[in-house]
Parts: C-alpha cells; structure tokens; sequence
C-alpha cells in the first residue's frame, strides 16, 4: 500500500487518509528492515510516523459545520405547521436554530445566506424500507437469525447511496431481507458522505447504534427445511423463540445484577430481549391481509413494537391495523403483481389507511422502487385518494416515528438536525426536481454539480461505487 | 401474412358489428390530435369505431344523437411500443409465464398469437391508464425468443384483439441471450456466430424454396425443400419482411446488432438500447429506429448505465424512437407507458416529445400508424381523457375508448 515512498509523502492528506482507512491491522509488516542502509531505514521510521499521524487524523470526528447557514426566500413546508412563504432556515452545528416567515426569523449577522426563492424548502425525506448499500443479512442456515447486524455488511461506497440522496433521503432504514423469518438487526442510516459506515450511524442516547429488527411472514420466508413450509410453521417457529427469548429476559431480571447468576451470554437471545423490552422496533414485511393479521396477533402475545411493511392488502384490513395502533410503511408499486402476495397491491391503501386513522409512511424497498422517486410513490397515493397533508407527513415525520427518531428528525423545528431539501416546484409534480439535499448542515447533493446530476438521472457510470473524490468538499470544508 | 391478415380481419369484423352503430363525441380543454398542434376546446366525433372528425369546438358542432364525453385533456389512445403483457401474467408463476421458451436459444416459429391472454389483469390495468394498443409478445432472454403482435388492450378473445399477428421476431444479444453454463451461446462472439449462422441458412432455404422447378430439376428429383416454420420465419426476416427486434443494451452489444443487420440486410429495431447515448452516430446512420427501456427501469448489470435523460438525446440526434413498458420479471409485474413518459418529460423531453413517444412516434415504429397514434379521420376510434396535465402523478386518465367503444370511466 505504501510501496513507493515518494509517492505516499507526495500525494496530498486526503488521499493517504482513504487509503489507511482500508489498512487493516497487520497488513504493514514490521519485520522487513533488516540488512537496510540507515537512510531507508529512517524512510521507514518516517513513514510509519505518518501512517499513525494519518490513522490518528482519521479517527476524528467529522467536523460539524459551525458558521450558520441560513436558507432564504423558499416556500416553506416544515411538516410541525403550517406551509409559508419567504421563509428562513437557520442551521448552524448540525442542527436547526430558527424556521420560519422572513418577518419574524432573526438571521445571525454571521450567517452564510443562501438564496433559494422560488424554492420549495422541506424537511429531507426518510425512507423507512430501503436496500441500498447492497446489504446481506442472515444467511441460508437459519430461518430466525436475531444475532445478524445489517451494519456489518454495508457498502457505504454504493452508488445507490449517492442516487439515494439525489432523491432527497437524508435518513433511511437499511434492512436485510425478506427471505427470513427474522433475517436480521436493521441500521437506520444519515445519508452523509461518509468514509466509513460508522459516518452515518444514529447514536442513541444510551449509546446504542439506532436500527431494527427485520423480520417477514408470507411466502418469501417459505423454503426448504430448516425453513419453514407453511404460514402455520412460520408463526410457530417464531414463537418458539420468542418464549426463548422470554425465559431469557427473565433469568436476567432474577439475576438482578449479580453476575453469577446471569444466564451465558446469548446473542440471539440478548437481541431478542432488545425487542422484547421495546428497545427494537421489529420492522415486519408482510403482504396478504391474514398474514398482516398473523403479525398482529404475535405482537399482540409478546408485546413487541411493530410497524408493517408492504403490506399490499392494507386495504382489506384497514380498520384491524388502526385497532391495533400499529403503523404501516407502505410501498406503491407501477402495477399489481409480479409476485401472488402483491396481486392486489393498490395505490388506493394510502388513502385507506388515512381514513382508518393509521400512521402511513411510505418506503421505496430500493431496488423494487427507485430511491430518486420516493416523492412519487406518496404523489401516486394521492393520485389515489390520500390528503396531500398526510402524504408529505407519510414522507417525514411518519417515517421518523416509525424508527422512533421523531425527536431528531422529520420536520423543520429548531433543534432538530439539519436535513433539509430543496425543490424546484410542488413535491408531487412529476416535474419537480430535488435541487439540493442537506444533511445535519452539509449539503450532500447538488444537481447543478455535474457529478451529483450523473446520480440523479443516470449515466455512463452512474452505478458505480463512489471514489475517492467525494471527499474534495469536505478537505474544502477543513481549510 | 396477407391470408393470416385477412382471416383476422374477417374475425374481426364478424365479431364487431355492435360497435360500429356507435356514436360518440368527446370534448377537452385541450386536444392533443398528434396529426397538428393541440387544439384549445376541441372536439372529436367518432362513429362506426372510426374517427369521423376533429377539430375546435367552434367549427365542430356534435350532431345530435350523439353521446358526449368530457374532459380536460384528451389524447391519443397510448401505443406501448413493446411490453410482454397477455403472455407474462400478473401472478408470476410458472403457469402464467409465456414470454420465453428455454428449450431451445433460437425459436422464431413461435407465434404469440398462441399464447396471449387478453383476460389477465394487466391488459384492463394498463387500459385504464390509457394504453388501447400494445406490440406484446415473446420476450427477451434468448437469443431469438419468438414472435410479437400487436394487439388492442378492450378484447379478451385474441382473435378480436389482434391488429397484426407477426409484428415482429423477439431476438436479445447480450446478457440476456447467455445460455446456462456449458450450452451455447455461452459468449457474444457465440451468439453472433449462430444468428449469422442460422440467417445463412435462411438465404439458402429462401433460394431453394423460391427457385422455379424446371422440367430438368424434376429429372432429377430436386423437389424444394420441406416447409420448415423456422426457417420460414428466418426467411422472412432476411427477405426484410419483418422487423428483427433486437433488445440489446451494452455500447459494443448494440455495434454487434448493426453489424449483423447490415450484412443480411435486415429491418432492425433497436431495444432496450441503455447505452444508446455512446453510439448515436452508429445508430443514426444505421437508420433503425429505438424503442428505448422504460424511463423508470432498474439500473443493474447491463442496464446499470441507463439513464432519464437518453430519450433527449435520441431527439437531438434525430434518432427516431418511442418510449416502452418493457419486461417486468418481479414487482412491478409491468410499467404503465403513460408514467414512463412523464418521467421523460420532466428530464428533457417537452410535452409533445413525450406524448409522442407513446403515440404516434410508438405507432410508425411498430407499423401501424395508419391505423392508431394520432386523432385522424378514418383512423381507429381510440382516445384517453384526463382530468388534468396526463403526465402529472396525480392527474387521472378518466376515460378510455376504443374502436369507438368506452371501455373505462373509472378516474384511474
């Protein structure tokens, strides 16, 4: 990695900094100066100073963006009230000081304006269902595998990432997928440009990392032994581990704090505790309408938090879901079909759902939909129905209380991070494109910028993991 | 095909006579005829399934006993250049798949007149979002998969709903033609060696079949060889008869098709074409036109270079091309034209360019513009209504007619 020396002192910081990153541990040999001349030893010695001055400036934090930025002359729809005219957003730190008409928001006299009259300025979108970072999650030999964490395998160089946040998603729920019954820990993600994917972690206030639990019923979950091969069997197999998972909590409460007494440690088990004590939301795919109910039911027994995905039968069962106070995370699909669960899928259940009283959020389960069209997928609801109020709501602060980040995100309210997006017209005219995407005070996205357009409309290259280069703002930022 | 055509057309007109009593006038804000520039409140008489008369409202007046149809936007009904709907069920499952045959890499005798089903869901689906016509058939993933036809989306029974029996012959080149490991093709250069391979052959049972029968010849017992559907088919293609539709998408994949078109002089249409925009010259000069991948598309593997905005450069090239709902093998099951080309409309296209592309752009490519794609008189009664601008997410196509029958109402 650092075989020629005159190229690793030449090559500017930044790049150095790439490169170390993906050093593992070990891959430097310590063992090969014997018989050198001193000078190439002192080379050596040299280069291996810079390689941890390299690692150590590495290690720190991003710097968060500190000289206010305040966005004036958008229309302004902060989802907390109602939409107004010549608006102004501060932001300063990662987080929203001020939203409000230009007549009563005070603008430091240090900010950074930015002027986007004309604009359509709101919150950035969450999108409580997506693929992108080419994701796996448990693999073929379990059908119930709580212990794997979606985190562990996530390209964060995935060009997916970069279209996803042409579409103006500035937080996403990156899960495993549906061919489990419980396929795995999902990770709720900041859609920054992150070096590492611990760049675009959720921190949560006891430290843990923000995501899910994922988990599916219907046939994707059918398949040869060990998986189950009917709907009855599936329901079973949870529930097996569920009571597991129970008598495990409980062995741990009766412990109560004497170590020897504590049950061996359980990954499965400890991640099903997480659920069990509503510290992990399960994020259940399911489609056919006995199968929604089939979810109710064994959220019902164990008490876990639940939000449905998919669910093309919505429709049908509409009011059995608002019953159970449990939200939905909803998809519209072009066309019914292309799979038995999905042949009444309708762009109708949006409004459905609206008029039983249940929080609607819509996904785009990228790849099924594109990530660039989220805002589509709720203008298709309303196509169908749905108030225009709760479809921009189905966008943000629905999503946000579906991954339980609704004190962070979601709306344009002060102390709320900085994810913003600003469009060129109406959010649901198919006309309107995302100009820019802003997350916590950095903008990630900017179409007028040649390299962001190729994410937006495709291209020669288009779907190619990111380089190297996407690290020029912020070294510009650093200076 | 003449006889096929006409046995067709008595089929047709046997089963039709209903409709052509009817009488019927629709009436929009705006008039999107596609045969001139739209028409501020115009007026379309229709009568005996056949458009009667165009025109302003003023100069149009609707005759009595006629009823009349309302709308703000009133369009074409929507050509869909090519889709698979009628022989890819909506479920997906085995038993209402019948886009490809892998018996075999190259099939062209296989007619998808056999196998369209005008009863699934996705025909009334995609009518009532407009389509009144779609060029369906076999599909891509295999080197020559079969056969296409044109069909109207309003008739369950195929022989009510066919326009054109063979449109076209279903070829793919790339990897979408890779057959499984160890048969052929297995490579580019393969694939291209066996279609060059298999058209030779076509040459040579066209010469054998066509050469007059001497008395000398019958001396010496050389009768014409055995009919053979495939190279019968085959022969046609090469005797420019019928369009090879070629879906191909990679750069070098789609120089590979001119390539070959050229040597048997063939009529190509080019489909799919992701990468069209690295080779416009190639392709303008060829003179084959494009029936470009959905807008909406997933980009992955070969397609992971498409982009929203080729469309816009097919026009500045001059490249004559229409916009598609493709092949769907999971969820969505199809695309609908009518959101494909908004999404080309928001990305360059200008309204017309785009209305164009799935009608009277779609019709001429596909070979029945005199028939559909514009509001003409004497043309084929079929046109959409909508309550506001058609490509917007959430205007509705509230009306649909074809031959002069309104299959739909529903605000959809």
């Amino acid at each position: 990695m650092f075989g020629d020396n005159e190229f690793s002192m030449t090559i500017p910081l930044i790049y150095r900094r790439w490169d170390v990153a993906g050093v593992k541990p070990g891959c430097v040999s310590w063992n090969d100066t014997k018989g050198m001349p001193a000078s190439k030893h002192y080379i050596l010695l040299w280069r291996r100073f810079m390689l941890l001055v390299t690692i150590a400036l590495a290690a720190l934090p991003l710097p968060a963006q500190q000289t206010p930025i305040a966005i004036v002359g958008a229309h302004v729809i902060p989802i907390s009230g109602p939409e107004f005219d010549n608006g102004v957003l501060v932001v300063q730190g990662g987080k929203i000081v001020a939203a409000g008409p230009a007549s009563s928001t005070k603008i430091p006299e240090n900010a950074q304006r930015i002027n986007a009259s004309g604009k359509i300025l709101m919150p950035g979108l969450i999108d409580s269902h997506s693929h992108i970072g080419s994701p796996a999650g448990g693999d073929g030999s379990a059908p119930i595998q709580p212990d794997v964490r979606v985190l562990d395998a996530i390209n964060v160089r995935d060009a997916r990432i970069q279209k996803a946040q042409a579409g103006g998603i500035t937080t996403a729920n990156v899960m495993p997928g549906s061919g489990h019954l419980l396929s795995g820990q999902t990770v709720y993600l900041k859609l920054k440009d992150g070096r590492t994917i611990d760049d675009l972690f959720i921190h949560l206030a006891d430290g843990r990392i923000a995501g899910g639990m994922k988990m599916a019923n219907g046939t994707n979950s059918r398949r040869q032994p060990p998986f189950p091969g009917t709907r009855a069997k599936s329901a079973a197999l949870v529930r097996e581990q569920y009571v597991k998972a129970e008598e495990y909590r409980d062995k741990i409460r009766k412990a109560a704090g004497d170590a020897s007494k504590m049950p061996p440690r359980d990954l499965n088990m400890e991640a099903l505790v997480e659920v069990l004590d509503g510290k992990r939301v399960v994020q259940f795919h399911t489609h056919r309408h006995d199968d929604i109910l089939t979810v109710l039911r064994l959220a019902n027994e164990f008490h876990f938090k639940v939000v449905l995905h998919h669910v093309s039968d919505a429709w049908m069962v509409a009011e059995q879901i608002a019953a159970a106070h449990v939200p939905v995370s909803l998809i519209v699909i072009d066309s019914p079909g292309g799979k038995i669960e999905a042949k009444d899928a309708s762009f109708f259940s949006g409004a459905a759902l609206e008029k039983a009283g249940v929080l609607v959020g819509f996904h785009t389960d990228d790849p099924i939909t594109d990530s660039r069209l989220l805002l589509r997928s709720a203008a298709l609801a309303i196509r169908a129905g749905m108030s225009r109020e709760k479809a921009l709501y189905g966008l943000t602060m629905a999503n946000a209380r579906i991954l339980e980040l609704q004190d962070r995100i979601g709306s344009l309210e002060p102390g709320k991070d900085a994810d913003f997006i600003l469009l060129s017209g109406d959010p649901f005219s198919v006309y309107t494109h995302v100009l820019e995407t802003w997350v916590e005070g950095v903008k990630v996205f900017d179409r007028s910028d040649p390299k962001d357009y190729l994410y937006a409309v495709g291209g020669y290259g288009a779907s190619h993991d990111q380089d190297g280069m996407i690290l020029d703002d912020e070294e510009k930022e650093e200076q | 095909m003449r006889r096929q055509t006409f046995v067709f057309a008595c089929l047709a007109l046997a089963a039709a006579p209903v409709l052509l009593e009817a009488q019927l006038a629709v009436r929009g804000d705006k008039l999107y005829t596609m045969s001139g520039a739209p028409i501020n409140d115009g007026v379309v008489l229709l009568r005996g399934g056949k458009i009667e008369r165009a025109g302003p409202a003023s100069q149009v007046s609707v005759p009595s006993g006629y009823k009349l149809l309302r709308a703000k936007v009133i369009t074409p009904g929507l050509v869909d250049a090519h889709s698979t709907v009628g022989l890819t069920g909506y479920l997906n499952q085995p038993q209402d798949q019948d886009m490809l045959e892998k018996s075999a890499p190259i099939q062209p005798e296989l007619r998808a007149i056999d196998a369209y089903d005008g009863r699934d869901r996705l025909v009334g689906y995609i009518r009532g979002f407009g389509v009144t016509t779609i060029h369906t058939g076999h599909g891509p993933g295999a080197l020559i998969s079969g056969q296409t036809m044109i069909a109207k989306t309003a008739y369950d029974n195929v022989e009510r709903a066919t326009i054109v029996p063979i449109a076209m012959v279903a070829a793919t080149l790339g990897e979408g033609a890779r057959a499984e490991t160890g048969k052929s093709p297995g490579t580019r250069a393969k694939m291209i060696a066996m279609l060059r391979e298999e058209f030779i052959k076509a040459q040579e049972y066209t010469k054998k079949r066509e050469k007059p029968a001497t008395d000398k010849d019958k001396d010496k017992d050389k009768e014409p060889p055995a009919r053979e559907l495939r190279l019968e088919m085959l022969a046609r293609l090469v005797k420019g008869e019928v369009p090879l539709l070629v879906t191909v998408h990679r750069a070098n994949d789609i120089l590979s098709t001119i390539r070959l078109g050229q040597e048997f002089h063939l009529k190509i249409v080019l489909d799919g074409v992701a990468e069209a925009y690295l080779v416009l010259p190639e392709i303008k000069t060829s003179g084959y036109p494009v029936i470009l991948h959905p807008t909406m598309q997933r980009s992955d593997s070969e397609t992971e270079n498409l982009s929203m905005i080729t469309a816009t450069k097919l026009r500045d090239a001059g490249i004559p091309f229409a916009l598609q709902s493709g092949f769907e093998n999971y969820v969505p099951k199809t695309r609908v034209i009518l959101f494909e080309a908004g999404i080309a409309a928001a990305n360059g296209l200008s309204f017309e360019e785009a209305l164009a592309s799935i009608t009277s752009s779609a019709a001429k490519i596909i070979g029945v513009w005199d028939r559909v794609g514009s509001i003409e008189p004497g043309k084929d009664a079929d046109v959409a209504l909508y309550d506001g601008d058609p490509f917007e997410y959430t205007t509705h196509c509230t009306g649909v007619v074809i031959d002069g029958q309104v299959v739909s109402t529903a605000s959809n």
